[in-house]
């Protein structure tokens, strides 16, 4: 494994990319997705988007099982989740939880 | 029944790779001891002499039985399969028992855990949620404890 400052520079360098974001929420709707599944609709090659799911790995964003001859991908928050533990205090968390949850209720009233 | 954890007729739900700095052994006996579990698995103790065919338990800090079933697979320190199941008390079609896999593999100089949860029979989203959520936070809070000696302190609700 990298140094841990090598591992955050590569999560930072995966999630710094818009069409590797949309693979992310796409996995975070539908966990356990083929290559073909992840193409559909993107209007990308399957190269392209064999690429970027070489970097989610890589950064351990995504993390692949085997079937037979396919291979499944799944959001692996971990690397995320050790982001949030470096600079998020346990008590700051709550209250961040709370004014997140206000965000949320406030922008889906706008919504209606 | 399905038992070899890696070719089976049902995908997982749920992959979680954590990379821990510290011992396959470590990680093994973090998730089978209670010494551990009630540190990073939310006050929970465990039961079970971790041997194929073996029943075990969690149990809840009040005492309560919170999640029971059989060892399939035991090869210590690098794999532990387990039946995953759960008092789902009045729901109408309590679901069957869901099918988590630790892999613990060397890495480097780190080791690598795999969590997969299999759910054999449909489960209401809602837990499927609550439970992806639970896992990271019991997975990271194994891995910091590991790490730091010091787990970490998230509270959560049950699902509603």
């Amino acid at each position: 494994m990298d140094t841990e400052d090598e591992a955050v520079d590569g999560v930072f360098r995966a999630l710094a990319d818009k069409s590797r974001r949309a693979l992310l929420d796409t996995l975070f709707a539908r966990n356990g997705q083929t290559l073909s599944e992840l193409c559909e609709g993107r209007g990308m090659s399957r190269q392209a988007v064999t690429k970027h799911l070489v970097i989610l790995e890589n950064a351990n964003l995504v993390a692949s099982v085997k079937r037979g001859r396919e291979k499944l991908h799944y959001l692996n928050p971990a690397p995320i989740h050790e982001i949030g533990e470096r600079w998020i205090s346990k008590y700051e968390r709550t209250r961040l939880e709370a004014l997140f949850d206000l965000k949320k209720a406030l922008e889906s009233d706008n919504g209606e | 029944m399905v038992n070899d954890g890696d070719e089976r007729i049902v995908p997982p739900d749920l992959v979680y790779v954590f990379f821990i700095r510290s011992t396959a052994q470590q990680v093994w006996d973090a998730l089978t001891s209670s010494e551990f579990t009630t540190k990073f698995f939310f006050g929970r103790s465990v039961e079970s002499d971790w041997k194929q065919g073996s029943p075990w338990k969690m149990v809840m800090a009040d005492g309560t039985l919170d999640v029971f079933g059989e060892v399939l697979v035991s090869d210590p320190p690098h794999k532990l399969q387990l039946t995953w199941d759960v008092d789902w008390g009045d729901e109408p079609n309590p679901p069957k028992a869901a099918i988590i896999t630790y892999d613990i593999e060397q890495a480097g100089d780190a080791v690598k855990l795999t969590m997969t949860q299999h759910t054999t029979s449909a489960i209401p989203r809602k837990y499927i949620q609550a439970g992806a959520q639970g896992w990271a936070i019991i997975l990271s809070s194994l891995k910091s404890l590991l790490e730091t000696g010091e787990p970490l302190i998230v509270k959560m609700e049950p699902p509603k």
